[in-house]
């Protein structure tokens, strides 16, 4: 197995290595922050993360130094850092295992990301169910603040930083930065309408700065060994660094794995993930989580970084792997994920809030071998009137599954429909509705 | 007693990290859902009266999120995943599995309180699938076996020694 620099995971991969601050000091932890705060201006420290090309490993995928340098320079008054750790993206599960086995890895990137940004509170939301992370986090600040790495006049520079938890309660949008937080607010978790972005109007309306765990965490690293040695990192110029990619489905060893950006699915999933599960080949897979159209085995050569992933027709996203043999319904998988969206989509736009509505209803049809040819032309017509209609991102990511599976398998959707027509078990038209 | 009796130091504890009050409102939803093991409508009330909101306010924001209870709840609730990672693993099966033993179905309480079933969306944590959170805990890579011990650990001692720790997954081979 072709064997890689791990960056992230190295600490927790020790056998013994427990997380906590005594531990993560050994490792050479909070040197980048001794180094940093008061002796590099924190002009220096964004030029440096931009020059990395550090992008955000929540989903989008946004460069980071140059989402920091949105806020306003000359703007007196509190700035605020969100972390985000709403990891809710079906197929992810990276962010937890960061959090609950290296938490100071986290803490020392946030205090970095707020001397940067000169912002002096910064809340980590966390999703409510995560509840043993939360209690990890939670003493781990108690143990920064205690050393002086976290509170105020941080080692004697003067630069002040406080750093609180704030869990979730279960909803998947409040992933989506503007919704994370009118959540954090005390509201519903709703999208704002953007612009204004949340780089000038954020927190309670100040600049506001929002990254993902895996982001956060990847800045000590930067600050320690350089912008050039990370950039030198996976797929330059634009997909540098390591992603911890998470493996599930049919595979013999799910779970998280650090490579360099721009390893191929094939060795991700025959190398790392140890192969299929079975002797049953591979069926298809989604590259970047739920909100990710799925690729056949004629993709297994794409490399695992944002513009190769696009270039296929799907996107790197979150990270989440996951892998289907060959016998797996992918109606009956699209159907799934599509009752998650379902589930999830918040209610404010109305082409999310009714589409889901209606495909789940369709899709449930279809499966239960009750569809009826013309739904296909409605599926593909809806998701069309859906993606790009909406506030957020979620109307884009929740056609993705049922559009990519209509694209590669619709024989198994019309197959399904072909049943139903020769059982003559067609729903009857409802009367007087046209369709 | 009210929660501001009870709760008097955590609540000004959580008010004070935020600079606008009403922050605290998902936290003191914890507070009170801990207390009674559901939000009640007095809570809501008084937590309204806390933060200065009208106790609309307070149901509007309570309503989005699915981890607060409105209703009571067996005092172990099973929530199950049941997302297409999970069900590519068999967590159909698992479901199977709960309501047959336990004789309940999704929503439902067994008749002595003790267990409460929900199916749930995706829970992070994929890679160790099936999987089913118990109040706090979680619980992966559910066999038949595993989950009759859970069951049976719960029922006579409140608490189980199968709950996941730290989560890394893989873990590091031992040399």
């Amino acid at each position: 197995m072709p064997q890689h620099e791990l960056i992230l995971l190295k600490n927790m991969m020790q056998p013994g290595y427990g997380g906590s601050l005594a531990e993560y000091e050994r490792t050479g932890g909070y040197h980048a922050l001794r180094a940093t705060l008061g002796k590099i201006p924190p002009a220096d420290v964004t030029a440096a993360v931009r020059k990395s090309g550090l992008r955000g490993r929540g989903g989008a995928g946004f460069p980071t130094g140059v989402k920091w340098g949105f806020l306003p320079k000359d703007y007196q008054g509190p700035r605020y850092l969100c972390c985000n750790a709403d990891e809710s993206e079906p197929g992810t599960f990276k962010d937890r295992q960061l959090m609950e086995r290296d938490p100071h890895q986290i803490l020392e990137g946030i205090v970095l990301a707020c001397y940067a940004i000169g912002a002096e509170s910064a809340y980590i939301y966390i999703r409510g169910e995560l509840v043993l992370a939360a209690k990890i986090l939670e003493r781990a600040i108690g143990e920064a603040r205690a050393a002086g790495y976290i509170g105020k006049n941080i080692l004697g520079t003067g630069v002040n930083v406080d750093v609180w938890v704030h869990r979730g309660a279960g909803a998947y949008i409040c992933g989506e930065e503007t919704a994370l937080l009118e959540s954090l607010e005390g509201k519903r978790g709703l999208p704002r309408v953007k612009p204004p972005f949340p780089a000038t109007h954020g927190l309670y309306g100040k600049p506001t700065v929002v990254n993902n765990v895996e982001t956060l965490a990847n800045l000590p690293h930067i600050l320690n060994r350089g912008a050039e040695w990370f950039a030198s990192i996976g797929s330059p110029p634009k997909s540098t660094g390591t992603r911890v990619f998470c493996v599930s489905g049919h595979v013999k060893r799910p779970g998280n794995y650090e490579v360099p950006m721009g390893v191929t699915v094939r060795e991700l999933i025959y190398e790392h993930a140890g192969g299929m599960r079975s002797d049953k080949p591979i069926k298809a897979f989604i590259p970047g989580g739920a909100s990710a159209p799925f690729l056949t085995p004629a993709h297994l050569d794409v490399k695992l970084d944002f513009e190769s992933v696009a270039a296929a027709g799907s996107m790197l996203g979150s990270g989440g792997v996951t892998v289907m043999e060959e016998g797996t319904s992918m109606v009956w998988a699209a159907l799934r994920l599509m009752e998650f969206f379902y589930h999830e989509s918040c209610g404010k736009c109305s082409p999310c809030r009714e589409g889901s509505s209606w495909l789940v209803q369709i899709m449930r049809r279809i499966v239960a071998k009750r569809g009826r040819m013309e739904d296909l032309e409605t599926l593909s017509d809806l998701c069309k009137n859906i993606a790009g209609r909406t506030v957020c991102a979620f109307g884009d990511a929740e056609v993705a599954p049922i559009q990519g599976t209509l694209k590669y398998w619709r024989d198994e959707y019309v197959a399904l429909i072909r049943e139903a027509e020769a059982a003559n078990l067609i729903m009857p038209e409802p009367a007087g509705v046209k369709p | 007693m009210s929660l501001s009796e009870k709760y008097k130091d955590d609540i000004v504890d959580i008010l004070s990290r935020y600079p606008v009050k009403r922050s605290a409102l998902i936290p003191l939803l914890y507070l009170a859902q801990r207390d009674r093991g559901y939000v009640t409508e007095e809570a809501m009330i008084e937590i309204a009266g806390l933060l200065g909101l009208t106790p609309p306010q307070v149901y509007e924001t309570v309503t989005f999120y699915t981890m607060f209870n409105l209703k009571p709840v067996g005092k172990f609730h099973i929530q199950v995943c049941k997302s297409l990672m999970c069900a590519l693993v068999g967590s159909d099966t698992v479901i199977d599995w709960i309501k047959a033993k336990l004789g309940i179905g999704p929503g439902e309480t067994t008749p002595d309180g003790l267990f409460t079933l929900s199916l749930v969306e995706c829970l992070a944590s994929c890679g160790t699938g099936p999987m089913m959170q118990i109040n706090e805990d979680y619980y992966e890579q559910l066999t038949e076996e595993k989950l009759d011990r859970i069951l049976a650990d719960l029922t006579s001692t409140g608490s189980s020694q199968l709950k996941s720790g730290p989560f890394m997954w893989p873990e590091p081979l031992k040399t």
